[in-house]
C-alpha cells in the first residue's frame, strides 16, 4: 500500500451533528458544523490521550498509588475537547472534581497531572490538592472543586470579573446533573442574569448523581430549561462537533446578552469514583450499549475513516504512541518525591499574613 | 465609626480600581448601617453592587472575582447571615490558595456587624468569630474604635489574604477624632489601650468598653490593670500579649463569644502553651453564656459580661 501521511489539511469540512439541538428561549444554532481534517485529527488525539490517562489512573488507584477520591472522566471527553475548540485560553473554565481531562484540555501536562494524583511535589498543586484540586492559572482554568455546586457561584464571580475588566471573554462553569439541584446555582444564575454576566452554566448530565439516577433526584431533568428565564440548549455531549458548535454559540450569546445554560447529554463509563463500581444502579448492558453506540472517540474515528483522513493502522499507531506517552509520564511522575514536610505550612497564607503589605505604613 | 469605615472604603476604592463592594442594600439604600452611604453615587453600580438575598452565592461570586484579580469587599448585612455562606468561606475562601499550590490568592474582605446588640434576638446576635476561627488560610480582625476601624479596613483591603473584619452593631455610632493623614493599622497587631502592672486584661470589640469601665472602678480600688485590645483574632499577636504577661503574670480574658469554643478558649490555650512559666495565677476567661441571646433586656444583659463581673474577676486573680 502506498505511504500517505495523515491529513493535516485545514480545508473546511462541514459535518452534521448527530442530532439537532433542542433549545429553550433561544433559536438553536445550525447542526452543520464547520471543521477541518486537522481539527478532527486533533480531536482524535486529544480525546484518546484523555481516555488513556483516565484508564491509567484507574490502574494506579488499584495499585494504591492514587488514594482518596478519584473521579474519572472516560466517556465524557468530547465535552472537554469540544469546549476547548470553541474558545480561547482567555476564556475561563471552572469545574468540579471530575477535572483531570479539563486540566489537560487547558494545556496541563501529563506529568504534573499524574504527580498530583500521586501526591508528589511535581504535581500541579504541589501534591497538596489531589485529584479534586487541579488548577492552571495561566490558562484560566480555575479548578478543581470538591463540594458539589460550590464552583458555580465562583464561576459567576469569574464572569463578573470579566465584565468588570471589560474583557469580552466568557466563563464556562461546569457542574453535574447532581449539582443541578443545588440552590446556590439558582442564586448565582439570578444574579448573573440581573447583572448580565458572561456566564455559561454547563450541566454535564451523565444521568447519575453518584448512585442516584437523574429521574430520582430531579423533578424536572430537563436541565437546559431549568434556568427558567435564562435561555438554554441541549447538546449531544458525546459528539465533539456538537459540543464545539454549542460552546461557540453560547460564548457569543453570553458576551452579548448574559447567561445561558448548556446541557451536555453525556455518559461516564466508570462509576462516580473509584470507590463506586458503577454497576449497582445501572446495568452493564446500558454501559456497553453507550460505548457501542455513542462513544465519542469512536464517532470521530468513523468520521476520519469515512473522509479518508487516515487509515485504521495510522489511528492505531497514534493510540500506541499515546499509550507510550502516558506510560512515560507515569514513570517520570513516580520519580518525583513526596513534598517536604515544610510544605505543610506553605501557601496557607500569601506572604505570611499580609504583614508585609499592611506594615509598610505602620508607625512601628 | 461607620464614617471611619466609609472613609476607608472610599480612599481604597479611589486608589485601586479593582476594589468593589458587594452586599445587600449596600448601594442605592446606602447600607443598613450607613457604612456604604454615598458610595454607589460615587463609584457606580458596577463597583457598588446590590445583591439579592443570596449569601451563599454572592460570597462565592466575590471569591471567584478575587481569584480573577478583583478585590471585593463583601458585606454580610449581619454577620450571622454569613453562616449561609460558610462553605464558600471555609473551603473556597480559606483553602484555595493552598489547594491550588499557591496559584490563586483570594484578596477578599468579608465584613459586617455582629455581636450582641440591643434586644435584636438570638439569630441577630451571633458571634461568628468562634465559628470561623478554625478555618485555615483566613485572617480575622475585630475593630473597636473609629481609628482602628479605618486603619484595619484599609489594611484588610490591601492584604493579599482573605480577611474577615468583625464590626459590632453597637459601636457604629461611636465618635472619635481621627488623623487627616493617611494611616493603616497592622492587621496582626494588638493595641495597648491602658498600660499597667497588676494584671493583663485581653479583650476585643465591644467588650473593650466594658473592660475600660471596670478599669475605672479598679483604679479607684487601687489596682493597675493593663488592658490590651487584641484586635487580631487570627492570628493572635502573641508578641504583645506575651510581653504583657511576662510583666504582670496574671491574665483575664474578657470576650463576647460564648464560653464553648470561643476566641477566649483558643487564646487561653495559646497562652498556656507559650507562657505557662510566667503565670502566677490560673488564666480567667469571662465569656457570654452558652445560650441563645434572649430578647428580654434583663436576660440579654445577663448573657454578656458586665463591668461588675470584670472587677470581681480582677480582684480574684490578684488575691
Amino acid at each position: 500500500m502506498a505511504a500517505r501521511s495523515i491529513s493535516d489539511s485545514t480545508a473546511a469540512l462541514t459535518i452534521e451533528t448527530s442530532v439537532p439541538f433542542t433549545s429553550h428561549l433561544v433559536d438553536p444554532p445550525s447542526r452543520d458544523v464547520t471543521t477541518t481534517p486537522a481539527e478532527l485529527m486533533t480531536f482524535f488525539r486529544d480525546m484518546s490521550l484523555m481516555r488513556r490517562m483516565e484508564i491509567a489512573a484507574d490502574s494506579l488507584y488499584k495499585a494504591k498509588l492514587i488514594r482518596g477520591f478519584c473521579h474519572l472522566y472516560d466517556g465524557q471527553e468530547a465535552v472537554a475537547v469540544g469546549m476547548e475548540a470553541a474558545i480561547t485560553r482567555n476564556d475561563s473554565i471552572i469545574t468540579a472534581y471530575r477535572d483531570h481531562c479539563t486540566y489537560l484540555a487547558r494545556g496541563g501536562d501529563l506529568i504534573s497531572a499524574f504527580s498530583e494524583l500521586m501526591g508528589r511535589e511535581a504535581g500541579c498543586s504541589r501534591g497538596k490538592g489531589g485529584s479534586m484540586h487541579f488548577y492552571k492559572k495561566d490558562a484560566n482554568f480555575y479548578g478543581g472543586h470538591g463540594i458539589v455546586g460550590a464552583q458555580v457561584p465562583l464561576g459567576c464571580g469569574l464572569a463578573f470579573a470579566q465584565k468588570y475588566k471589560k474583557e469580552d471573554t466568557a466563563t464556562f462553569a461546569l457542574y453535574g446533573d447532581g449539582a443541578a439541584n443545588q440552590g446556590q446555582l439558582f442564586e448565582a444564575l439570578n444574579i448573573s442574569a440581573l447583572w448580565k454576566l458572561p456566564a455559561i452554566l454547563v450541566c454535564e448530565n451523565n444521568h447519575y448523581g453518584m448512585g442516584t439516577a437523574e429521574w430520582r433526584a430531579a423533578k424536572s431533568p430537563a436541565y437546559y430549561k431549568r434556568g427558567d428565564y435564562v435561555p438554554g440548549l441541549k447538546v449531544d455531549g458525546m459528539d465533539v462537533l456538537a459540543v464545539k458548535q454549542a460552546c461557540k454559540f453560547a460564548k457569543d450569546h453570553a458576551v452579548a446578552n448574559g447567561p445561558i445554560v448548556l446541557e451536555m447529554d453525556t455518559y461516564r463509563y466508570h462509576g462516580h469514583s473509584m470507590s463506586d463500581p458503577g454497576s449497582t444502579y445501572r446495568t452493564r448492558d446500558e454501559i456497553s450499549g453507550v460505548r457501542q453506540e455513542r462513544d465519542p472517540i469512536e464517532r470521530v474515528r468513523k468520521l476520519i475513516l469515512a473522509h479518508d483522513l487516515a487509515t485504521p493502522a495510522e489511528l492505531k499507531d497514534i493510540e500506541k504512541e499515546i499509550r507510550k506517552r502516558v506510560d512515560d509520564a507515569i514513570a517520570k511522575a513516580k520519580e518525583s518525591s513526596m513534598p517536604d514536610t515544610s510544605e505543610l505550612f506553605t501557601n496557607v497564607y500569601k506572604k505570611g499574613f499580609g504583614v508585609e503589605v499592611s506594615c509598610q505604613i505602620c508607625s512601628n | 465609626m461607620f464614617e471611619a469605615l466609609r472613609e476607608a472604603l472610599i480612599e481604597e476604592m479611589k486608589l485601586d480600581p479593582t476594589v468593589c463592594v458587594m452586599g445587600e442594600d449596600v448601594g442605592h439604600y446606602g447600607g443598613s448601617y450607613k457604612v456604604t452611604k454615598g458610595l454607589a453615587e460615587m463609584f457606580g453600580d458596577l463597583r457598588v453592587l446590590d445583591t439579592p438575598i443570596a449569601e451563599n452565592s454572592f460570597t462565592g461570586m466575590g471569591i471567584g472575582a478575587a481569584m480573577k484579580g478583583l478585590r471585593p469587599v463583601v458585606e454580610g448585612m449581619n454577620m450571622g447571615f454569613l453562616l449561609l455562606a460558610y462553605n464558600q468561606i471555609s473551603n473556597n475562601c480559606g483553602m484555595l490558595h493552598y489547594t491550588s499550590g499557591g496559584q490563586f490568592k483570594i484578596p477578599i474582605v468579608i465584613r459586617g456587624p455582629g455581636g450582641v446588640g440591643r434586644q435584636l434576638g438570638a439569630e441577630h446576635s451571633q458571634r461568628l468569630e468562634s465559628y470561623f476561627q478554625s478555618i485555615p488560610g483566613l485572617q480575622m480582625v475585630a475593630c473597636s474604635t473609629p481609628y482602628n476601624a479605618k486603619g484595619l479596613m484599609k489594611a484588610a483591603i490591601r492584604s493579599e489574604n482573605p480577611v474577615v473584619l468583625f464590626e459590632h452593631v453597637l459601636l457604629y455610632n461611636m465618635k472619635e477624632k481621627i488623623p487627616d493623614e493617611e494611616y493603616i493599622c497592622c492587621l496582626e497587631e494588638a493595641e495597648m489601650v491602658r498600660p499597667g502592672e497588676h494584671v493583663t486584661i485581653l479583650t476585643y470589640s465591644r467588650m473593650r468598653y466594658h473592660v475600660m469601665q471596670a478599669a475605672k472602678t479598679l483604679v479607684n480600688k487601687g489596682y493597675d490593670p493593663e488592658v490590651i485590645d487584641i484586635r487580631s483574632l487570627k492570628p493572635f499577636d502573641l508578641h504583645t500579649i506575651g510581653n504583657s504577661i511576662k510583666k504582670t503574670h496574671r491574665v483575664l480574658i474578657v470576650e463576647e463569644c460564648m464560653r464553648t469554643g470561643g476566641i477566649g478558649a483558643s487564646l487561653r490555650s495559646a497562652i498556656i502553651d507559650n507562657f505557662w512559666d510566667y503565670l502566677d495565677a490560673p488564666i480567667m476567661c469571662l465569656s457570654s453564656q452558652d445560650v441563645p441571646t434572649p430578647y428580654a433586656a434583663t436576660l440579654e444583659d445577663a448573657t454578656v459580661v458586665q463591668p461588675a463581673q470584670i472587677v470581681a474577676a480582677v480582684e480574684q486573680i490578684c488575691q
